[in-house]
């Protein structure tokens, strides 16, 4: 089968292939968050639904999918508590901070 | 400097969150809900197994008006053990270590118990104040101090648990301060230190679970008499 000449720069011996479109653009709020490049991210987070009831959801819906992903599967290791439990401890260490800044330069403990 | 001892104590807040809500809303994060499948995910295997171990455990020796306890005995267990070992991790709030929180689970539980033995047994609940073979002149005597001892255990159970964990965590911010000094002055006693911390936190980890399953094993006790 041979496509009319509307490509000249095209040799001969490959076959014919179509032009590729791009992805369509997505709307920044509409993608996941994965996907948000860094400099987005303001306009995605203004772009969710931050009512408290939107709030919630989001916490469930995210505390959900992790479950699914790392704990509700057939042979579920350690990993997914001990991943839980490490960003708890990060996250006490964010929220003790201003706390414990005091204690790195001073001399007696 | 006698101050900074305790600071581990306090609750820091970040944007007027205060980290003790982000420590007791975690045990509700840890332990899925129970689902109709036949088999489960390990984790729900595991707290349905434990669960089904320690409510037996605890029930055997309650009448079975006194089973309907077994939800918020088991829940108040789940809860305890979760507080006390995550505790433990670093840079984590205990909320068990602050006295309000136990004497908030100690004396609403033990008021329930004291008052469902007078609601439903009146004579057996006061007859607990005098133990039997009492001799006759010593009567008086023991009936007011059984009473002393029925008011002192809600203080007893409250105070027992903060106690326990307020001095573990203490011992282990203490020895690890001492050791993080010594290492660079006498590296040797610093190796015993070393030694001492590590079988401390072993310790401190069965205290942490020993002590949630007194407290729930004392409140069975009194739910025992009084029901």
């Amino acid at each position: 089968m041979h496509l009319p000449l509307l490509f000249p720069s095209f040799p001969a011996a490959t076959p014919p292939v179509p032009v590729k479109m791009a992805d369509k653009p997505v709307p920044v709020v509409e993608k996941r968050l994965m996907d948000v490049k860094l400099g987005e991210l303001p306009r995605w987070v203004a772009g969710r639904n931050l009512t408290p009831n939107g709030l919630v959801a989001g916490v469930f819906g995210a505390y959900d999918r992790y479950y699914n992903k790392y704990i509700n599967v057939k042979k579920g290791g350690i990993g997914g508590v001990a991943m839980f439990l490490f960003g708890y401890v990060a996250i006490s260490y964010v929220w003790s901070y201003e706390h414990l800044k005091h204690d790195r330069w001073r001399k007696y403990h | 400097m006698t101050l900074s001892l305790f600071n581990q104590f306090l609750s820091p807040s970040l944007m007027w969150t205060p980290l003790a809500a982000i420590a007791l809303a975690l045990p509700w994060a840890l332990f899925p809900r129970q689902t109709a499948r036949w088999v489960n995910n390990r984790l729900l295997s595991l707290q349905s197994w434990f669960l089904g171990q320690f409510t037996q455990q605890i029930f055997l020796p309650i009448n079975n008006p006194g089973h309907k306890w077994a939800l918020l005995l088991a829940s108040l267990m789940l809860f305890l053990i979760t507080l006390n070992t995550t505790g433990l991790l670093p840079y984590t709030f205990t909320p068990t270590t602050q006295l309000s929180m136990n004497m908030g689970f100690a004396i609403p539980l033990w008021l329930a118990t004291v008052i469902l033995g007078l609601w439903t047994q009146p004579t057996q609940a006061l007859g607990h104040l005098l133990p039997e073979g009492t001799p006759t002149p010593l009567i008086p005597v023991l009936i007011i101090i059984e009473t002393i001892s029925l008011f002192i255990r809600p203080i007893a159970l409250g105070v027992r648990l903060t106690a326990n964990l307020t001095a573990g965590h203490l011992l282990i911010q203490l020895i690890s301060s001492a050791t993080s000094v010594l290492l660079s002055i006498l590296p040797a006693v610093a190796t015993f230190t070393i030694t001492l911390l590590f079988l401390l936190t072993l310790l401190e980890v069965a205290v942490a679970m020993i002590q949630a399953y007194v407290f729930v094993l004392l409140l069975s006790l009194y739910l025992q008499e009084n029901v």
